[in-house]
């Protein structure tokens, strides 16, 4: 047992001691000296306050990155995971300044709070190699997520898609529990490394299926992959609009990052194959079988929706299906394709929320047919959600469009014989295609469905217009210049040797 | 230089989506100086061009990770089509002068389609050239939902899905190949020159080539086409059949045939008399000759009948390229240049002169209205493109159509004589719809009680004059495309082509 020093695991963790300072602070002054005043202004502040503190984090984090490796990967700095708590703060600061208009409650401090500890949550999550530091960080996490979630107070169906995430998430969370303990149990360890040196061998242990199992569904249920995306619908449909945003991005890029090391890492010497049709037992095919049920199902139940939240949570469990094909790829240059992949995917499902929250706010749902003719009343509005679906839907020049492309080619590349995984890539890009059509449908509402005659003025906030430009003009640039974030990722993930 | 064919097009629809509302005529002024720009560049640099070699325009590394560069080059197949292209950009605005509403959107998409459609046509690294390819999806897409006519939300979401299934097919054979050539490079000179295994080819050939077939209306996967077409407005009518169809054959010939020669030999086996792919794809595309022509023969709407016609035409493209000879092959781009012209002219009468002006297009409506005394300016236009249409010596589609007979008269003796019926029932639709809707007995009781039609304005008798002149031009002085065309198909990048079974 080595000696821990706690300086210098204070270090470590600086950048989520300074998210964690920030939160208590906004949530002081907020109780303290504003709450007289009204939400508008207590929400700029708040929001202002924890940006900059993240902006802080992120500033440690690019300024004074450390390489380090505490207790066989309970705490762990390396290029990827800055590179990915970067990525995190990025997000949470947009999530941040999409409540700034929002009106869903005066409880302005807490809210702010939840999400900056969710954040710290998702920080130590990823920059960790440990069974037990992760079980802990992802309830961190999920904990708070719950309570994001049921932050609308007012409306019945928050209430109601708060209590159905939390039952099945407090399910997965046994499930997980339970698979960890097994894994626990064979190699007499918690740590990642260990893990796969203990499993590994010819056989599979049936202790050792169960885990696998056990374990895919918990981290399966926190990337809403089929067969376990029940609460995806709710929570995206019932849950506040920056709530939601934050599950649907912030929340996956951690949750995506994790499931990648836990089985790559994890277990190493129990891959297992999904080359069609000699398939071999271990945890690839586990998850060969939860990315096609996501990819059909996200994808075909998505085109009957009428609703824009409920049909971005069945095309991000679709989206999900396209992303386990990089866990199955394993290699370092699947890890890159699915950082690119998912953080471009959180920057466009972001700001779709983003937009569905200032038409919720004029028009009070957001059913499509409160999109119609959208173009004609908010131009800026439009053309950013108009960038953000295409980009989901994976046209070029977006941002969408080089994620999937760099993604298949990393999974046909990552066996030796590329038709290995061919009939996976063939389904998704087939599944793409499908979905062509119901990212068309709510921009067709948007730019062809006439204006309807007696439809009122339409006022969009400016600093919405502006983070929406922000954030479109994001995704058409790293769609159009790929190596900009393309260079940092292959970079960070070579130098980390994951 | 000729790289700005695309900027300028981008720049122009950005610059439209700038302009303060209401600023209709100085819109459609911007977007014809736009065209008219881009076709100049293309003018120039097709006078330059006199060898009809690839030339490299611009190169820079794009994703120096992956080996994807940002490369454009023109040889004589491309400049023809960029030209092409340029000629109808500009007559399609001047088509679409009546457009009113919400006209800047309009020729915003409509200029995003052109540069896509450039894009296409100059890219020389496969993954720029998907890039372009897809983007021509969605400005096509509201081009048609927005501003089109008859079920045109049904026709656009068909025509999009269509257009998407075929790329997506496309994408999965150029991932493949690229994975397959270790993942180093995405240049088509590269890649043409790898050895890709004759098992390996033989599936990625149909993918691709169906895939990239179905937007240049391959039989039976045309029936976007009709509906399409017919949906659309004139100027978007115009873009489909006149350059996008084209992308679709050229990239049938670019880069199905180029990557993957080996998969057009012989299977070594006989499915109903059918060898190869070759064989398969030559059979469907006389089908599509004849069936196409036969389905323009009964149709009862004016515009359905250019709509089948265009499927007939396109079928000529595709059996010209499988003759795999040199005058084939030559004739299926000459024919390529041709129908882009015509199909263009037959949309412009049907859609801007007659439908604009009587609202129907029902030919047994159109008859009685007299048209011929109307508008004999529409009528004379009709009948000259129609007769270009069907072959007549003079125009640039004899020359084509005569070149892709005689090609395969060479490869597929047999073939030949349905393709000379598929001719015949051609002359006989044209004259048919051309009897019904202009020189069809007048009944005087119903002349008085329509208002005067308006007459055919200057706009759109220059349109109609520009592309008979360049249809004329191509049929007297067919080498001034064939100089290029031929030294083209005899460069390097075909060689895979030649040494197959090349005659």
């Amino acid at each position: 047992m080595t000696e821990i020093n706690y300086a210098q695991l204070l270090q470590l963790a600086m950048p989520e001691v300074i998210v964690v300072a920030t939160a208590l602070i906004v949530m002081a002054i907020d109780l303290l000296a504003l709450r007289k005043f009204p939400t508008h202004l207590r929400f700029s502040v708040a929001a202002t306050l924890a940006s900059l503190g993240c902006a802080g984090a992120i500033l440690r984090i690019v300024l004074a990155p450390a390489q380090a490796n505490i207790l066989d990967g309970t705490l762990i700095a390396n290029p990827v995971t800055h590179l990915v708590q970067v990525a995190l703060l990025v997000l949470t600061i947009f999530t941040l300044l999409i409540t700034v208009d929002s009106t869903f409650t005066e409880h302005v401090g807490e809210f702010v709070l939840l999400i900056l500890v969710a954040t710290a949550g998702m920080m130590f999550l990823v920059g960790s190699q440990d069974l037990l530091v992760i079980f802990i960080s992802l309830e961190l996490l999920s904990l708070s997520l719950y309570i994001l979630a049921a932050f609308s107070k007012r409306s019945a169906q928050s209430w109601e898609a708060a209590l159905k995430y939390f039952l099945f998430g407090g399910m997965s969370a046994a499930f997980l529990l339970f698979g960890f303990s097994l894994l626990y149990g064979l190699s007499n360890s918690t740590s990642l490394t260990h893990l796969a040196a203990a499993i590994h061998g010819p056989s599979l242990n049936p202790l050792l299926a169960i885990a696998i199992v056990t374990t895919a569904i918990g981290l399966g249920f926190k990337i809403a992959a089929a067969p376990f995306h029940f609460w995806a619908p709710d929570v995206y449909q019932g849950a506040p609009a920056p709530s939601a945003a934050f599950i649907a991005s912030g929340s996956k890029v951690a949750s995506f990052f994790i499931f990648f090391q836990v089985m790559a890492l994890g277990f190493g010497g129990a891959d297992g194959t999904a080359s069609f049709p000699h398939i071999v037992r271990g945890w690839i095919p586990v998850l060969a079988l939860m990315a096609t049920l996501s990819m059909l199902l996200g994808n075909l139940v998505a085109i009957r929706q009428s609703s824009l939240r409920r049909l971005l949570a069945y095309s991000a469990i679709a989206h999900a299906g396209y992303m386990l094909l990089a866990i199955i790829a394993h290699t370092q240059q699947s890890l890159a394709a699915l950082l690119y992949y998912v953080v471009t995917y959180a920057l466009a499902t972001l700001g779709a929320f983003a937009v569905i929250a200032v038409v919720e706010q004029q028009k009070g749902s957001d059913q499509l047919s409160n999109f119609d003719g959208l173009s004609r009343q908010a131009p800026v509005l439009s053309f950013s959600l108009a960038i953000f679906i295409l980009s989901l839907a994976g046209i070029p020049p977006l941002a969408g469009f080089f994620g999937k492309f760099y993604l298949f080619v990393t999974v046909l590349a990552s066996t030796p014989k590329p038709a290995d995984l061919v009939w996976l890539v063939v389904l998704a890009i087939a599944m793409s295609a499908v979905s062509l059509y119901y990212y068309l449908r709510v921009l067709k509402r948007v730019y062809v469905t006439p204006l309807a005659a007696e439809s009122r003025e339409f006022h969009s906030p400016i600093l919405s217009q502006i983070l929406l430009l922000v954030l479109a003009g994001a995704v058409v640039l790293l769609g159009c210049a790929p190596q900009l974030l393309l260079k940092w990722v292959l970079a960070a993930v070579s130098a980390s040797g994951l | 230089m000729l790289a700005w064919t695309i900027y300028i097009s981008f720049l122009g629809a950005a610059g439209l989506l700038l302009l303060p509302k209401g600023s209709v005529a100085f819109a459609r002024i911007l977007a014809l100086l736009t065209a008219v720009a881009g076709f100049a560049v293309a003018l120039v640099a097709f006078v330059h061009h006199r060898t009809g070699e690839m030339q490299t325009i611009t190169r820079v590394p794009w994703i120096p990770s992956l080996g994807i560069e940002y490369h454009l080059a023109a040889d004589g197949i491309s400049l023809t089509l960029v030209l092409l292209t340029g000629i109808i950009a500009i007559t399609g605005i001047l088509f679409s002068w009546n457009i009113e509403e919400r006209t800047k959107e309009f020729f915003a998409f409509y200029l995003l389609l052109i540069g896509a459609v450039y894009g296409v046509f100059l890219s020389y690294d496969l993954f720029l050239l998907f890039v372009f390819y897809e983007i021509v999806i969605i400005p096509k897409y509201f081009l048609i939902a927005i501003w089109g006519s008859t079920r045109r939300e049904y026709g656009a979401m068909k025509l999009a899905l269509y257009s998407f299934v075929g790329s997506a097919m496309v994408l999965v054979g150029l991932i493949a190949a690229y994975v397959v050539a270790g993942a180093k490079t995405t240049s088509l000179h590269d890649l043409a020159q790898f050895p890709f295994s004759l098992h390996f080819q033989m599936l990625a050939f149909p993918l691709v080539f169906v895939g990239f077939a179905i937007l240049a209306g391959l039989w039976p996967l045309h029936t976007w086409a009709p509906t399409g077409h017919v949906a659309a407005p004139t100027a978007a009518s115009m873009l489909l059949a006149g350059v996008v169809m084209k992308l679709g054959a050229y990239g049938c010939l670019r880069v199905a045939m180029v990557l993957f020669p080996l998969g057009l030999g012989p299977w070594g086996f006989h499915v109903f008399g059918l060898g190869s792919w070759r064989d398969v794809f030559a059979l469907l595309a006389v089908i599509g000759i004849i069936y196409g022509a036969l389905v323009a023969l009964v149709q009862k709407d004016f515009k359905f009948v250019i709509g089948y016609s265009s499927v007939s035409h396109m079928g000529f493209i595709l059996l010209g390229l499988m003759t795999l000879n040199q005058i084939g092959l030559s004739g299926a781009v000459l024919q390529m240049y041709s129908h882009g012209i015509l199909a263009g002219l037959l949309f412009a009468v049907v859609g801007r002169m007659v439908y604009a002006r009587t609202h129907t297009r029902e030919l047994a409506l159109l008859g009685p209205m007299n048209l011929n005394k109307v508008i004999p300016f529409a009528a004379v236009t009709f009948v000259i493109a129609g007769m270009a249409g069907m072959g007549l010596p003079g125009f640039s589609g004899f020359v084509a159509e005569l070149m892709i007979l005689i090609g395969v008269w060479r490869a597929y003796p047999l073939l030949a004589l349905f393709v000379g019926i598929g001719i015949v029932i051609g002359v006989v639709y044209i004259w048919r719809a051309m009897q019904k809707a202009f020189f069809s007995e007048a009944r005087v009781e119903s002349a008085p009680h329509q208002p005067p039609l308006p007459p055919i304005s200057f706009p759109e008798r220059l349109g109609a004059i520009i592309l008979i002149g360049a249809s004329v031009l191509v049929g007297i002085y067919p080498q001034m495309l064939l100089n290029i065309v031929i030294p083209a198909l005899n460069s390097p990048l075909f060689a895979g082509l030649r040494q197959g079974s090349w005659q």
